[in-house]
């Protein structure tokens, strides 16, 4: 393996350029081809006039029928965009191919890499490479990222770290930005940088640039590693949310250089504008978030369309913010965090596949698109290197955040139960990604008159420092978490008893807050959902499914992974019983629509649980928590006959149990309640003594004949089965009488 | 007891009863005993409350442990209302429906069905083993301990006592 693997790699890799130098050959001979098409006509037009000045009747000169025709500027731009994506993505195939670089280097250093290559190729021929323009990156690239993240956020970690996170984004960012505009002021005073011309405030500008912390580095990087989910919701969302701190910041100072003077009033506001940015985006999020999930209530009779409602009234909701310069992250965040619960209460679960799919899919596009971009735009810009300058904004930049996060969190620990130990601030610290919106920002930058060069000075510091945080900080961010042994991400699957005890728990610390006569934390989240449920969930969630309560809705969806599970799992020697009872359980819903309705028959679905259960026992190596219960399996209609059947002899067994153990009726004491569930299990035994199969009638009554000192634990099994509802509860329990 | 009943705002907590008797229940007083009070006075009360404390940036790796077990345990004797030492299936049914009231619309089933897929979990995950004819007798405060531990109750289970208005405070007297 180690003999062939290099000769594979070398071939891989050669292959990899092969398809990059096609590609920029191709976009390099188009222009022959066009050119070609333009001198084509000529000589025809030529050889017309020639005949038409000889006028005489000299055979005119017949063009032959053009069997194959190339018209690429029909179809170039399309063309090209469709070219661009395919080359990222045969890109990313291609490093998941190779395993030993994919495991150090992460992708996002890989995509700028080749990005790099490729615009070194097209440079190379002296073609106009595609840049970065600001206009695509932030209405085309960017939305989908930020949206994926925004409608997976997990919610319950974003709320309760809420304050430190924004603490981070809005005074980090702050701090961050003056100090390294201030900081690099003071440089571009030293002789040596002859950058004396740079004012103060295009120094604060490009300090407010840079600070920010870029959710698509972020998310790149930190998706590989699997950090415990504190960090990573604190890193990514000081991320999200120092959005509208940059954009405050970048406006402010943009009109402040070509204002003349800055006065207090203006700086405040710039502080004014901040709330204005930030809580506009967020409201403009949540009206079309709660647009979206109104009308999310009405599409039950179009459900192909669902998921595009979900697309676009994000994208709406971004591009609005965008038009009053809002913040359109926090816009877009907003929204897919307003729209999620009840959208997701609304949809079918294709259309909440569907949607899950095409975002991470979108999202995916967008980011290998956006690195690629980074690396063709870095070739190809307008570049000034300055070492003193590139060089001191790194320092700066790792020193400012490093300083911010142990100031910020030696004063946020005050306020937290869960501390930050070192090593959390370090790896926030270290997790601090520059990315792709600094250089588009930095490209926005107008120039000024007796200024031509500090864009490109200031340009070449964005890319030198998102390089080196990217390549860098991104590589080694792995080993450094695994050596730091930084907790990792639990892999546990929902358990339905923490799911129950995180309720229980809500519910009793906002009890004891009450008793305390104390307004904390669970007080205000319980108002806030009672709120919700009262009000809310009426309006924007269609049908039933209004009043189902989080803990019924947590268990069908478990249960209903169970079964897909359980289903691919194949295990199929148990199956068939299996998908059976799901079918019947599938035919008495049929009425209702697709989703589940918590009114189920009670009688059928408690002996279906029992038999599913008793089956599934012996599964349970395989299976593991517990993943007794399916309830819904499409593809199984084959199986009908069988079901019937299956139900026939389970309504068989009932009347005959009943018949069977209908004479002593006795009143149900006290006692008897208490061990009720030791019975139950022991209908392990008698299912598995009887093995579910349609000759088991003849078993039954065989067993139901046996002699009278095994009657009374019989007949206690039989009533468990039929065990429906209260009244034959109570008659069960009275066997139990010893 | 008529006192705690008598706030306004526990009237909408689904599971006020249990809070209520947390407060009266004697094992909650470390005192080994068992059974409940009439009615509690500040010392017992301040002692149900100590339950609810928030681990400090001091403390120790033994003493967090010491601490998630002491708050498991009290919720463990709000769930075990006979005080056998056993949460039963009924016990764990009730707690289970009295989570769900609120709603009103799930019905007894269903609520029987996930306290049933609860147990079986339970039972599945810490005694793996289980043939057919073992009976599960009911969740045992080990068995509690370590369902739970995922959820790390030293740092979720407290109430924050910073601005507390102590005029508020009532006693069961």
């Amino acid at each position: 393996m180690a003999v062939v693997g290099p000769g594979s790699v070398s071939l891989r890799f050669g292959s990899v350029l092969l398809i990059l130098l096609i590609l920029s050959g191709s976009s390099w001979t188009r222009d022959i081809f066009t050119g070609r098409n333009d001198t084509r006509p000529e000589p025809n037009r030529e050889h017309h006039d020639q005949d038409q000045d000889h006028g005489t009747n000299a055979t005119k000169h017949k063009k032959a029928f053009p069997v194959l025709e190339s018209n690429y500027d029909y179809v170039r731009m399309p063309f090209e965009i469709s070219l661009w994506i395919l080359l990222a993505l045969l890109m990313k195939l291609g490093f998941h191919i190779i395993p030993r670089v994919s495991h150090i280097v992460p992708e996002s250093c890989l995509l700028i890499f080749v990005g790099l290559l490729v615009g070194g190729v097209i440079k190379a021929i002296h073609e106009k490479a595609p840049v970065m323009d600001t206009k695509l990156f932030f209405l085309y690239l960017l939305p989908p990222i930020i949206l994926d993240a925004g409608y997976f956020l997990p919610i319950r970690a974003f709320t309760e770290n809420m304050g430190t996170i924004l603490v981070f984004a809005v005074v980090g960012t702050l701090w961050n930005a003056f100090f390294v505009g201030g900081m690099m002021f003071a440089v571009c005073q030293i002789e040596a940088a002859a950058a004396a011309h740079v004012s103060l405030l295009s120094c604060l500008l490009f300090g407010s640039i840079i600070s920010a912390v870029d959710p698509v580095a972020v998310l790149a990087v930190f998706e590989e590693i699997h950090i415990n989910e504190l960090l990573h919701i604190l890193v990514f969302g000081e991320s999200l949310l120092n959005d509208a701190v940059t954009v405050v910041l970048y406006h402010l100072f943009e009109e402040f250089s070509h204002a003349e003077t800055v006065t207090v009033g203006d700086a405040f506001l710039g502080v004014v504008s901040f709330f204005v940015v930030s809580l506009g985006g967020i409201l403009a999020g949540v009206i079309y978030g709660v647009l979206g999930a109104f009308t999310s209530r009405f599409t039950s009779h179009s459900r192909v369309i669902e998921p595009l409602f979900v697309f676009l009234y994000s994208y709406m909701a971004y591009l609005s913010a965008e038009v009053f310069h809002l913040s359109g992250i926090m816009s877009l965040i907003a929204c897919g965090v307003v729209m999620r619960p009840y959208v997701e209460a609304n949809i079918s679960h294709k259309s909440y596949t569907t949607i899950k799919y095409f975002l991470k899919m979108w999202s995916s596009v967008s980011e290998t698109l956006i690195f690629i971009f980074l690396g063709v735009s870095t070739v190809e810009g307008p570049h000034n290197w300055n070492w003193i300058f590139v060089i001191f904004t790194l320092v700066f930049c790792l020193l400012s955040r490093v300083l911010g996060v142990i100031g910020l969190t030696f004063i946020i620990n005050k306020f937290r139960i869960v501390k930050l130990t070192k090593k959390d601030q370090f790896i926030v610290a270290y997790g601090g990604l520059r990315g792709a919106i600094a250089f588009s920002l930095g490209y926005l930058i107008h120039e000024d008159g007796d200024n031509k060069n500090t864009r490109g000075m200031f340009l070449t510091a964005i890319i030198t420092v998102i390089f080196f945080t990217v390549f860098v900080q991104g590589m080694t961010i792995r080993p450094l978490v695994e050596l730091l042994a930084v907790k990792k991400k639990k892999e546990s699957k929902p358990s339905i008893n923490e799911e129950i005890h995180t309720q229980f728990l809500d519910h009793l610390l906002t009890g004891i807050e009450d008793i305390c006569g104390h307004y904390g934390h669970h007080h205000w989240k319980d108002k806030l959902n009672r709120f919700n449920k009262t009000y809310v969930k009426k309006w924007l969630i269609a049908g039933d499914r209004s009043s189902e309560p989080q803990l019924i809705s947590f268990y069908n969806k478990m249960e209903m992974k169970q079964a897909m599970m359980l289903v691919e799992s194949g295990s199929a020697a148990k199956l068939p019983s299996v998908m059976a009872a799901a079918q019947n359980m599938e035919q008495q819903r049929e009425p209702t629509p697709e989703r589940m309705i918590p009114k189920i028959s009670k009688t059928r679905e408690a002996e279906i649980r029992r038999i599913l259960r008793a089956n599934l026992q012996n599964t349970r190596q395989r299976l593991r928590s517990y993943s007794r219960h399916d309830l819904f399996m499409d593809p199984f209609e084959d199986n009908l006959s069988e079901v019937r059947f299956r139900r026939q002899r389970v309504e068989m067994e009932r009347r005959m149990s009943h018949y069977l153990t209908v004479p002593a009726k006795r009143q149900e004491t006290p006692s008897v309640r208490k061990v009720w569930f030791e019975p139950e299990h022991k209908v392990y035994t008698y299912d598995e003594n009887e093995s579910p199969r349609p000759s088991d009638s003849a078993a039954l009554l065989d067993e139901s004949n046996r002699s009278a000192d095994g009657q009374s634990e019989r007949q206690k099994p039989t009533r468990c089965l039929s065990d429906p509802g209260p009244n034959e509860d109570e008659e069960g329990s009275s066997f139990r009488s010893s | 007891r008529e006192h705690l009943k008598n706030i306004p705002t526990l009237a909408d907590n689904p599971i006020r009863t249990e809070i209520i008797e947390a407060f009266f229940d004697k094992r909650n007083q470390h005192n080994n005993e068992l059974g409940s009070y009439e009615e509690i006075g500040f010392e017992e009360f301040l002692m149900v409350m100590s339950h609810f404390r928030p681990p400090s940036i001091k403390t120790s790796a033994e003493e967090r442990v010491a601490m998630r077990k002491q708050k498991v345990c009290f919720l463990f004797n709000m769930h075990d209302t006979d005080g056998d030492g056993k949460i039963t299936l009924e016990e764990y049914r009730k707690a289970v429906e009295e989570l769900l009231s609120e709603s009103g619309s799930i019905g007894q089933e269903g609520a029987r069905a996930i306290a049933d897929a609860a147990m079986l979990e339970v039972a599945s995950t810490n005694m793996p083993n289980m043939g057919p004819d073992d009976v599960y007798e009911g969740i045992t405060l080990e068995h509690f301990e370590q369902i739970l531990k995922n959820l790390e109750m030293e740092s979720r289970m407290y109430v924050r006592f910073l601005d507390m208005n102590t005029a508020n405070l009532r006693c069961g007297k």
